[in-house]
């Protein structure tokens, strides 16, 4: 019963809010509607007994992704308005057919798959942490060390990308002084 | 009252997936783009612990952690290089993303 009206109510929620992030004029309005959609979201995995991936949800995406969104933007004229693309019927309807089909693999999926056996199953008893930790530190070992070496390069390459020339402003400067800093940079290194 | 289903959160997940499709089709702004990536993530994400939940079993939630590592990663990288980008050309829209001839 609260199952079903906390599934409809947050449904509705996310599916309004990244509606409002595909089609409105303002980034600003999409970062804050992004951001609730997420949160929303995390609710789902409550609702699923996932609470430690709720958790991480909200952490991550709220907390850092958006944070770092939001940081982002101050770069960027969030002010001024989104120009779209004039609609193409012939993008909307392969679009649309695409949906349709996605719809009945992903409805249908399930059902081909009925003789699946759980390789890791749910014990009770056991908080959803504690069968986490158990299984990423032994079956997912190696896949969770990659995954932390690849959000350290993503580190080091967001570092390098975005925190170059810190001191000047690109923008402001036209084409022939930029060729004039990079030939005194270029000419710098070969002396 | 009706029983929420494994189905219920299939449709939910390919009804936030369609809407980030058209958001990746439809958008001309990169941060945007960027956006509607997230949702498509996130859709998934929705799908795996659902899956994860009715067959008891826990690597839907393992493949969700690595989905929201990548995400994470992503929006690291992806967001460097658009600042990149619009410190030296000073627009993010797609269509005039191309220093290309030909």
């Amino acid at each position: 019963m609260f199952e079903a009206i906390a599934f409809y109510l947050f449904a509705f929620l996310t599916i309004s809010m990244f509606y409002i992030v595909v089609t409105t004029q303002q980034a600003l309005y999409a970062l804050t509607a992004l951001a609730a959609g997420m949160i929303f979201i995390s609710a789902f995995f409550f609702i699923l007994g996932a609470d430690f991936l709720g958790a991480v949800q909200i952490i991550v995406y709220t907390g850092a992704v958006m944070a770092l969104y939001a940081f982002g933007m101050m770069f960027f004229d969030t002010t001024r308005d989104v120009k779209e693309k004039q609609g193409n019927k012939f993008i909307i309807v392969g679009l649309s057919t695409l949906s349709a089909v996605l719809v009945v693999l992903i409805v249908s999926a399930p059902i081909v798959s009925d003789n699946i056996v759980a390789l890791y199953p749910v014990v009770d008893g056991i908080g959803n942490t504690q069968e986490v930790g158990v299984v990423l530190f032994t079956k997912y070992l190696i896949p969770f060390e990659v995954a932390a070496v690849m959000l350290l390069v993503a580190m080091v390459a967001g570092i390098v990308l975005a925190g170059k020339k810190m001191d000047l402003s690109l923008t402001l400067m036209n084409d022939a002084e930029i060729r004039e800093l990079n030939e005194e940079k270029n000419k710098k290194e070969l002396s | 009252m009706i029983e929420i289903g494994l189905s219920h959160y299939l449709v939910l997940s390919t009804i936030l997936f369609a809407i980030g499709l058209v958001g990746v089709m439809k958008r001309k702004n990169l941060l945007l783009l960027f956006f509607s990536t997230e949702i498509l993530l996130n859709s998934v994400n929705i799908a795996f612990a659902a899956i994860s939940h009715y067959y008891g079993d826990l690597t839907g939630q393992m493949f969700a952690f690595f989905v929201i590592a990548i995400a994470a990663s992503e929006v690291a990288v992806g967001l460097g290089l658009l600042i990149v980008w619009h410190k030296r050309h000073n627009n993010i829209d797609l269509d005039t993303m191309s220093s290309m001839k030909g």
